[in-house]
């Protein structure tokens, strides 16, 4: 186990390593941001100040360098735009991200898995069928879309929440969260459910996919020559089975829900993460959209690699690997 | 002795695209407590799914249509699905032929066998658990108390498919459909089961349906033996009269067919041609294109010749070798 | 049961390039299979028509929105419905610059399906060819290609394509390489398993032993045996290439206004949810949700159809 955690972590590293310099690489690709950033009346001397200011008139090598050299330090560079710490600018943003993010998949989950699983125990009924039909909707009309509708609705026309924005803070268990209040919660429940749409689809698809194929399976057939009820059956064989490629999926689907956040966000005008990274590549703000980019690679590898550890956890086979 | 399991006029379709399909055509046999009854044929011959008709375990798109599955004094196909549910287990069981498969992989032996317990008798996790060690000693698992704990992995295809009997005789049931049940194991191993199959039908006067398509297997453990060919019981007797004096052609055919019987080196009988597909089958006897001793008559249904309590259903039998 | 499932579904191995007659066949059977279900025909009319309005937009629509000359001022936000300057109704109303709804969406619609038709084409193409590559060649290759496919599919589309159309700019070609190169991974994950699974078979080794040429092989002899996931994907990729092409003109960096897709048409009218003028929004909207909707209720028929398990 531990031999596995430590190549992970390795493997991890050079990921998190390679995709910096992708990254990096890309990103001063993209146009010349002192043109966005100054007055274009401003003299020629100015202008060189300001490139000699940012470090602009290096090679990129060199820049990466420069680059690399402050990560160390924890500084990973000042908004041109907002003229504050990057790192600062990110994090004052992560909470508002993270509370959508969690209330959106908890509601994916919640209700998607559920329906999943009966969709799957019984596949011809007319209820699996209207489930099955939500769950295309749910992926493959446009979240943006969706968004819009859901505020031409609840907002526009019957007034019953606000159209966007974060509400009012207050404190639970010592974090400061728009969760705590209930102002907080009229404006977070539009785009929680804007966001967890497509999430649900999915999660329908895989329950359903596993409980259909688990229904197959010589283990259930037994059980049912054994005379435990179906319900039985679904509760301590099936759920325990399926629940492994469910976890995986969750785990991944987190984070993608963390990126995809930047759809909702603009449409609820969210001051997130995602909103964040929106208004930078607009602005050309080089250092946020680095920041944030490294930082969505890093998310990505913790959770690969925590999705690896709780598989190993749930399926015995892989946790007693070697003990046969 | 009353019969543990009766079986009259069991018929299994299957609706398929190219229509519907007979996989059970008017079976009918009975096994007399303690008694162990070979089901032989080839595969797709239709012995699995009486297997699971009997126990009423066929889904979609088949279904059981008609016939009578009498278990000591009850008939199965007459309960609601919920009483015959509770018969499962308790009354008939059935064990499976891939020991890899039919124990789930995530859970303990201990907490399966528990849960098969408690749904009959309800009782402490406690004395279920003793019910499930003790049922594991007597299938001949070596310390069976360390087993509880153990997953399915971490055992041995033999013990797997010990673990899976000892499951079906948790409630010491009157009928053990036992599906191929030696097939996926060494040699070895087989034996050492059969012997434990044997000895358990003797102690427990439990009655054993083996289904196989192993002849070997079967003339060494079986007391009666039914053979199968195309949904129909082709052939039907004590296990001794099927073995030594076969009176169908296609008995006959298998048997020629078993290696191990003929001088070395020599040819080798086979039975020409494959099973035939359910959806084609052709009219009257369905083995008359692969029989040497097909006529123009065996176009019409095949009469049941008996000889004494031995039965087969043919136009022309064989006569006593 | 297993005993039906072997009879019935025993077929003989089939000779690597398989008769006409069973081809035309496997098709006949593929279509009354789909037809089962009388949605996924419903949609497939419905792209088709959708296919006719958006490439016949000149010829149908009232008005070519991208003459700004034929854009009148006075025009502007009339409600579905009303007869403007040009004397002809406005059946879904017009925008802000007086632009027919109708004629924006038509046009919009043919900006949606080249986009999306041209990326998926090009995406599969690539993706073909890294997959069957990776598969063909197996080793080191086989391992850093997917490496790099698995790690590429492990970030959302919607950053990707976000991040390569901040880099490339704004513009059609450019929208396209960007879902393009968000795109193929799948393409060449799904290549890469199929024939993975494929390249064990006899008929591969055998066909690599004669000296045919490597590419005859691959594609003479993989590919065939691999298409049918890679249907399944096609039609669902165009369908999110689409989608996501919407989705990134919404945030403002996809299609100016002055190309409209449905995206950019949505984006402008979001401005005015608040003010009562849902028709520049809504319409567009509802138009991309059908198509993206159909494309993807064709393919999961599609899906469902080529499952080899849907033995029926």
């Amino acid at each position: 186990m531990l031999g596995f955690v430590i190549s992970r972590l390795l493997q991890a590293i050079v990921v998190v390593f390679a995709m910096s310099i992708i990254v990096f690489v890309g990103v001063y690709a993209i146009g010349n941001p002192i043109d966005v950033m100054i007055d274009p009346g401003a003299t020629a001397e100015i202008r060189e100040n300001l490139i000699r200011q940012y470090g602009l008139d290096q090679p990129l090598w060199r820049q990466y360098i420069t680059f690399l050299a402050n990560v160390a330090q924890g500084d990973l560079g000042r908004s041109m735009v907002y003229n504050t710490s990057v790192t600062g600018l990110v994090f004052s943003r992560l909470p508002a991200t993270l509370e959508l993010v969690l209330v959106a998949i908890t509601i994916a989950t919640v209700i998607g898995i559920p329906a999943g699983i009966y969709a799957g125990y019984r596949p011809n009924s007319v209820a699996s069928k209207a489930i099955m039909a939500l769950s295309i909707l749910g992926f493959s009309v446009p979240t943006f879309w969706i968004g819009m509708l859901l505020i031409m609705a609840f907002a526009v026309e019957l007034g019953w929440l606000p159209s966007g924005g974060r509400g009012d803070e207050g404190t639970i268990f010592g974090i400061s969260t728009s969760l705590a209040t209930a102002n907080g919660w009229s404006h977070v429940i539009l785009p929680a459910i804007n966001l967890s749409l497509f999430k649900m689809g999915l999660m329908i698809r895989l329950a359903r996919a596993g409980m259909v194929e688990a229904m197959q399976t010589d283990y259930v057939k037994f059980a049912r020559a054994q005379g435990l009820p179906d319900r039985q059956i679904v509760f301590s064989h099936v759920l325990r089975n399926i629940s492994i490629p469910i976890v995986t999926v969750f785990g991944l689907e987190l984070g993608s829900t963390l990126a995809f956040a930047v759809v909702t966000e603009s449409v609820f005008n969210w001051p997130g993460v995602g909103k964040l990274i929106i208004d930078s590549i607009l602005q050309l703000d080089r250092p946020v959209m680095v920041t944030y980019l490294i930082l969505v690679v890093i998310l990505f590898v913790i959770i690969n690699f925590t999705v690896d550890i709780v598989y190993a956890r749930l399926d015995p086979r892989v946790r007693l690997g070697g003990s046969k | 002795m009353s019969a543990a399991l009766d079986i009259q006029g069991l018929t299994t379709r299957f609706d398929t695209r190219g229509g519907s399909v007979t996989a059970v055509d008017n079976v009918s046999f009975s096994v007399d407590r303690g008694r162990i009854m070979g089901l032989v044929g080839e595969s797709g011959s239709g012995k699995s799914v009486t297997g699971f008709s009997i126990l009423g375990l066929i889904d979609e798109p088949g279904r059981v249509t008609d016939g009578r599955v009498m278990v000591e004094d009850t008939d199965l196909r007459s309960l609601s699905p919920d009483h015959l549910r509770s018969m499962r287990g308790r009354k008939v069981s059935m064990v499976f032929q891939d020991p890899m498969m039919t124990l789930n992989p995530v859970l303990r032996i201990g907490d399966q066998m528990a849960m098969a317990v408690r749904v009959h008798e309800p009782m402490s996790k406690t004395r279920a658990l003793e019910r499930a060690r003790d049922a594991l000693g007597t299938v001949g698992i070596p310390s069976p108390e360390e087993r509880l704990a153990a997953y399915p992995h971490q055992l041995s295809g033999g013990m797997r498919q010990r673990v899976a009997i000892a499951t079906a005789l948790l409630h010491r049931p009157a009928v053990i459909i036992a599906d191929e049940p030696t097939t996926a194991l060494d040699v070895s191993i087989q034996g050492q089961i059969l012997a434990e199959v044997r000895r358990l039908a003797d102690e427990t006067h439990t009655a054993i349906v083996w289904i196989t398509h192993d002849l070997a297997v079967v003339s060494s453990l079986a007391d009666d033996i039914c053979v199968m060919y195309a949904g129909k019981i082709v052939e039907r007797g004590t296990a001794e009269e099927v073995i030594g004096r076969p009176r169908h052609p296609y008995t006959r055919g298998l048997l020629d067919s078993v290696p191990g019987q003929h001088a070395p080196g020599s040819h080798l009988p086979q039975i020409p041609g494959s099973t035939p597909q359910l959806s084609h089958l052709p009219s009257g006897c369905p083995f008359r294109n692969r029989c040497p001793r097909a006529t123009d008559v065996c176009a019409t249904t095949p009469p049941l010749a008996r000889f004494g309590d031995h039965t087969a259903l043919c136009h022309h039998p064989m006569e006593t070798t | 049961m297993s005993d039906v499932a072997t009879t019935t579904g025993e077929t003989l191995a089939e000779p690597a390039a398989a008769p006409i007659e069973t081809r035309a066949m496997r098709l006949k059977n593929f279509w009354s299979d789909f037809r089962a279900s009388k949605v996924a025909v419903a949609a497939l009319v419905v792209i088709v028509t959708l296919l006719l309005l958006a490439f016949g937009a000149p010829l149908v629509a009232p008005q070519d929105p991208y003459d700004m000359a034929m854009l009148d001022w006075l025009d502007a936000f009339l409600r579905p419905g009303e007869v403007g300057t040009g004397g002809y109704v406005h059946v879904l109303g017009t925008d802000n610059a007086g632009r027919d709804m109708l004629s924006a969406i038509f046009y919009g619609l043919r900006t949606s399906f080249t986009i999306g038709l041209s990326a998926g084409a090009l995406a599969l193409v690539i993706g073909i060819s890294v997959g069957l590559t990776a598969a063909y060649f197996g080793g080191r290759v086989e391992s850093l290609l997917m490496r790099i496919i698995d790690l590429q599919l492990s970030m959302p589309a919607i950053l990707l394509a976000l991040v390569l159309v901040a880099v490339l700019g704004q513009g059609v070609i450019q929208i396209i390489l960007a879902l393009v190169v968000a795109q193929y991974a799948y393409f060449a994950r799904t290549t890469h398993g199929a024939a993975t699974v494929e390249r064990g078979k006899d008929y591969i080794e055998a066909a690599r032993a004669t000296p045919l040429p490597t590419w005859r092989v691959l594609f003479k002899h993989l590919l065939p045996n691999v298409l049918p996931p890679l249907i399944v994907v096609a039609t669902v990729q165009v369908a999110a290439a689409i989608a996501l092409e919407a989705t990134l003109s919404f945030l403002g960096v996809g299609l100016p206004l002055t190309e409209p897709s449905l995206g950019s048409l949505i984006s402008n009218g979001f401005k005015y949810i608040h003010s009562d003028r849902y028709w520049l929004s809504i319409y567009p909207g509802i138009f991309l949700m059908i198509t993206v909707v159909a494309i993807n209720l064709v393919g999961d028929q599609v899906r469902t159809v080529l499952d080899p398990r849907h033995a029926r």
